[in-house]
């Protein structure tokens, strides 16, 4: 008969859970899982709340800012040309700081280091607003990660991805990978492909970035969450851009 | 947008119902795949157990399990359906698969609602509390031993 005393669990290590990842022909956008009436709120540029954040992105890309007191538009032109594809590729390899940053890690590099104006919170509405007005400038095109530099950011968000975490030890990759369409408390549990970031959540009543969302599936797994823009979360962004990569980009996206 | 919400409160901000900080976790020992003794030497509530498992913030069983409780809308597909819980696993095997099922199947999804220890990042709130009290466990495990067709 096997005797163990809890004492003798105290020692025991729980292993990582074995996951697959979806097959590419299996990867769908959350966009499937979505009613009708979500879906067209999404379709609809003018149904879409995610617009708004859109428009004032747009003028603030227009407004001079800083010591340098320089637009967006100042170097960049016009976005619709100069940011195509920008959203769809971060985060992106960075050569100064050798490290991948984040579409908003990339507008506060440039209002810090171009601009000469201090860094927007992350979640503020000025970072949220700008983002969505860039990444809209992506919409349609495919996600894009293909520089090798980012190999290990990938490499590092697939460990954090598939480590158990919190009170109920859980990992992202038990849901994402392993359960995806199986539900959670009546809600189909997406792939958590990130194609409609920043996006606005119903939920939320207002957009956010996939750092929130991040964090809303560590506190849903009674974990610590990380201070927004820590390494974890981009490391988590490049790996789950990764995983979308060659699905099209759908900001600013509408989910429940 | 309701059942969102109701996952957020039920896994997220609750406080109330949570295991003392203070209290050591009671010693067991496992047999085979059971936990044949109680937690707590006595016989767990039930009607209490029901009132675990079909609350979101403090059992939250349903927010992955199904299970025949009509007035529970919102419930989960991740996990076995609890029907007939009580008929196919004893009370020691229910006890064990609650208490810690990760030494049953390493790779499960179960959390471990009795153990404090090899967990990792957990939130403050939740640091060295189990998911549930001894107590509760046997009004849980009391409960799914009713659950005959």
């Amino acid at each position: 008969m096997l005797r163990t005393t809890f004492l003798a669990a105290a020692v025991a290590i729980a292993a990582p859970a074995l996951s697959a990842e979806i097959p590419h022909d299996q990867r769908q956008s959350s966009y499937e899982l979505m009613s009708p009436d979500t879906r067209a709120m999404q379709d609809e540029d003018t149904s879409n709340p995610g617009m708004l954040w859109v428009l004032e992105g747009e003028a603030l890309w227009k407004r001079e800012t800083g010591e340098a007191n320089r637009s967006c538009a100042d170097c960049h032109g016009d976005a619709t040309q100069s940011m195509k594809g920008v959203a769809a590729r971060h985060p992106a390899f960075d050569e100064k700081r050798r490290e991948p940053v984040d579409l908003e890690g990339r507008i506060n590099i440039c209002r810090t280091e171009q601009q000469k104006a201090p860094a927007s919170a992350r979640e503020s509405r000025d970072i949220l607003a700008l983002s969505a007005f860039i990444a809209r400038q992506s919409r349609g095109m495919p996600i894009e990660s293909s520089d090798e530099r980012l190999r290990p950011f990938i490499e590092k968000g697939r460990s954090l991805f598939t480590a158990r975490q919190g009170q109920l030890n859980l990992t992202c990759a038990q849901c994402h990978d392993d359960n995806w369409g199986q539900k959670l408390a009546g809600i189909p549990v997406p792939q958590a492909h990130p194609t409609g970031y920043p996006l606005y959540r119903l939920e939320w009543q207002a957009l956010g970035s996939l750092q929130r969302r991040l964090r809303n599936c560590m506190i849903g797994m009674r974990a610590e969450a990380y201070v927004y823009g820590a390494p974890e979360y981009i490391a988590l962004e490049t790996f789950v851009k990764w995983r979308a990569r060659g699905m099209p980009m759908e900001s600013p996206a509408v989910r429940p | 947008m309701a059942a969102r919400w109701l996952v957020i409160l039920a896994l997220g901000v609750a406080c109330r119902g949570l295991a003392s900080a203070q209290e050591p976790l009671r010693p067991f020992t496992v047999q085979g795949d059971a936990i044949v003794e109680s937690l707590t030497d006595a016989k767990g509530d039930p009607e209490r157990g029901r009132a675990i498992v079909t609350n979101r913030q403090v059992g939250l069983c349903l927010l992955c399990h199904s299970g025949p409780f009509p007035a529970e809308k919102f419930q989960g597909t991740l996990a076995p359906d609890l029907r007939n819980a009580g008929a196919r696993w004893s009370e020691g095997q229910l006890r064990l698969r609650m208490v810690d099922a990760s030494r049953l199947n390493a790779d499960t999804i179960m959390p471990p609602y009795y153990r404090i220890v090899g967990l990792h990042r957990v939130a403050p709130p939740f640091r060295d509390r189990p998911v549930l009290t001894a107590e509760q466990i046997e009004d849980v495990v009391a409960f799914l031993a009713t659950m005959r067709d």
